[in-house]
């Protein structure tokens, strides 16, 4: 089990939540992740955060990936913390990425959100970033791909 | 291809615009277009190239107009005031993403978004508090909104008619660019089909009533910013224009009664000199369909006018101040492309929504261009240039190509619903990233000449608690109205809705002087058109 497990391809959620329609990040974040070698599945814009964990749980995913530039990180992203938590689910390597204020990534790392990467960082960041999150918390003898 | 000029000593670098276009290390006499007299011809003459006005900024500067919204429309109001205080001579309102997409602001989708990125606006009330006190049969207006633009024009109507000022005194723009916002901008309510009948509806109503505002302001800026070329932005935006032409045509309209007042939207982006191309082309197309291809009379129909915002995407986040200069470089591409208003970026937009000292130095900016660079001494001081023109060629052919792509598809309403540009986007935007990750696209600050320690800059946040007053705002307003009159305003919504026919536009009056709220009448409009949900491509 544990060594299937590991062994398949990293699957990753890469999710749009908020009511913003910036959806440039998210795609290259996705086709990145893709050609990185990951299995990506991105759930388009608009999503609320129940439909976003939803996507989680449907997918069996190692990560996501949340892309949010509409101001309300701060609302959505607890939200979508506590309901991960409320389905038992603490192992999913979650990401965020964009407009994202130095003293709210403070707070957001303390709820649980495993990196925040804000305008400039570059995609291989966000890959190699999420191989070794996925990677630890999969068999830690079991490295890289 | 002309001769190759001999070879030069190059540094390793990419010779290439911010759009990937190869660059030449020297443009010369050859470069020209073959008769320069027609191609190029003279400022305010057909076909346009150089600028549409026989003087430009001899005869009349461009209107600085700093796009502002926030909060409440108390918060905004004041923002506005502050800007009219220092100069500005336009006002533009940025909607809240909930007013963006139809939403009140009790809708618990809006929640944590009310007042985030532009100015929530629910009812009339609200569209009556935000121009308070601001002159609006002087002062031109423009609005950020596309989806639910009818909407928002028939709260601007009525609040500007319980001032007494009838809809024909009322100068100024809205948006209303769904085809765009279907490609790029991602802000809708409707399918496509019975949106692109709103666009239908307003123009129409416009074109008998409003004859100082323009119904369409035809924007390339959100394409752009999503990560389209600038051939990509010249070639869509035409397109979506020209549909909006066909459209209304279609519906009986003399193209001479409504294309005077079409306008036109473009980014200005840090490749000063493709920008300027951009422009230069744009104008010359669009002037050559309006006459050949749908046999405009009027001159004013030919002239494509345009408002310029500075890329907000070639902002970045580390060193904010080196975005000054970025803007500077826009303002002056889309000076030097003659445009007819302009937004300049502030510096710290790559953080948050800028603050009021960060607004000022964007404006002047606009100022110092003005009144101290004597760049607008004589009109297009670049035409003639052997790069500039060539330039302006290349992009012209390109955008034909992408025309006759389209075309292929069935036109841009059958390409859209087929992901054509929104691929293409995506295309460009991930090679655009490869290009800087890589380092063979050199930021400054970002990818090169780093700053370890930057200082934290002081940022604009947004009180949460103007959320909470936003929602007693609308909760006061459902309160104090005749909920009898809403209904029946909405009830005849609905049925007018129902009929593909009729126009939309009296009966969207009829529920702003009820006070009907937006996300009521927009829901009135789902109950005839449906909804929306796009089949996510990366």
């Amino acid at each position: 089990m544990e060594a299937s497990a590991s062994q398949r391809k990293i699957r990753v959620v890469v999710a749009k939540p908020g009511l913003d329609g910036h959806d440039r990040g998210a795609k290259i974040i996705a086709r990145a992740l893709r050609d990185a070698g990951m299995e990506v599945i991105y759930t388009g814009l608009h999503q609320t955060p129940e439909q976003i964990v939803a996507t989680v749980v449907q997918e069996d995913a190692d990560a996501v990936g949340i892309s949010i530039l509409s101001g309300a990180h701060m609302t959505l992203i607890p939200r979508i913390m506590e309901l991960l938590a409320g389905e038992g689910i603490d192992d999913v390597v979650v990401t965020v990425g964009g407009t994202i204020p130095a003293e709210d990534i403070e707070e957001l790392k303390r709820q649980g959100v495993a990196e925040v990467f804000t305008p400039g960082a570059s995609t291989q960041d966000s890959v190699d970033f999420i191989r070794r999150a996925v990677g630890e918390r999969r068999a830690p003898a079991v490295q890289g791909d | 291809m002309a001769t190759e000029p001999r070879e030069l000593p190059q540094r390793d670098a990419l010779f290439t615009t911010v759009s990937g276009q190869p660059i030449k290390p020297l443009y010369t006499e050859e470069d020209l277009p073959e008769s320069p007299a027609d191609a190029i011809g003279l400022p305010g003459e057909y076909p346009f190239t150089r600028g549409v006005y026989a003087s430009m900024y001899r005869g009349r500067l461009w209107t600085m107009r700093q796009f502002a919204g926030y909060g409440t429309a108390e918060e905004s109001n004041a923002r506005f005031r502050y800007l009219l205080d220092h100069g500005q001579t336009g006002l533009s309102t940025a909607f809240d993403m909930p007013s963006l997409m139809g939403h009140d602001s009790d809708h618990p989708r809006s929640e944590g978004e009310v007042g985030r990125e532009g100015v929530a606006v629910d009812t009339l009330d609200d569209m009556e508090t935000l121009f308070a006190g601001i002159p609006l049969d002087e002062v031109s207006v423009s609005m950020t909104i596309n989806a639910p633009a009818a909407i928002m024009l028939a709260f601007y109507v009525v609040a500007a008619e319980r001032r007494g000022i009838p809809p024909e005194r009322l100068a100024g723009t809205i948006q209303t660019d769904i085809l765009k916002e279907y490609i790029a901008q991602k802000e809708w309510c409707f399918p496509v089909d019975p949106a692109m009948r709103l666009v239908g509806d307003l123009i129409e109503w416009c074109s008998e009533h409003m004859p100082r505002w323009h119904p369409v302001s035809i924007s390339g800026y959100h394409i752009r910013e999503a990560g389209a070329t600038a051939v990509q932005e010249l070639a869509f935006t035409l397109k979506d224009g020209l549909t909006y032409v066909e459209q209304a045509v279609a519906r009986g309209l003399d193209v001479d009664d409504f294309a005077p007042r079409l306008s036109f939207f473009f980014n200005a982006h840090i490749d000063l000199f493709e920008e300027v191309a951009k422009y230069r082309a744009a104008r010359r197309i669009w002037a050559r369909e309006l006459r050949e291809r749908f046999g405009a009379r009027d001159e004013r129909s030919l002239l494509m006018r345009f408002h310029t915002q500075t890329a907000g995407v070639s902002l970045t986040a580390q060193q904010p101040l080196n975005n000054i200069i970025r803007t500077t470089i826009e303002a002056l591409a889309g000076v030097l492309g003659g445009t007819q208003s302009l937004h300049t970026n502030s510096y710290d937009e790559a953080l948050a929504l800028p603050t009021e000292e960060a607004v000022r130095v964007a404006l002047r900016t606009q100022q110092i261009i003005a009144h101290e660079s004597g760049v607008p001494n004589t009109v297009d001081p670049l035409g003639g240039a052997y790069f500039v023109e060539a330039l302006t060629d290349e992009m012209e052919r390109a955008a034909y190509e992408y025309f006759a792509k389209i075309d292929e598809l069935g036109g841009m309403v059958e390409a859209v619903k087929r992901n054509f540009p929104q691929r293409e986007i995506a295309d460009a935007a991930f090679r655009f990233q490869q290009e800087v990750d890589s380092g063979q696209r050199l930021v400054v600050g970002v990818n090169a000449y780093q700053n370890p320690d930057d200082e934290p800059l002081e940022i604009l946040r947004i009180d949460p608690a103007l959320e909470r007053k936003q929602m007693d705002r609308l909760a006061s307003v459902r309160a104090a109205r005749d909920a009898a009159g809403v209904e029946a305003a909405l009830a005849a919504l609905r049925e007018q809705a129902a009929r593909p026919a009729a126009n939309l536009m009296p009966a969207l009056l009829d529920c702003a002087r009820a006070h009907a709220t937006e996300g009521e009448i927009v829901g009135s409009h789902q109950d005839a058109f449906g909804t929306y949900a796009e089949a996510p491509v990366f």
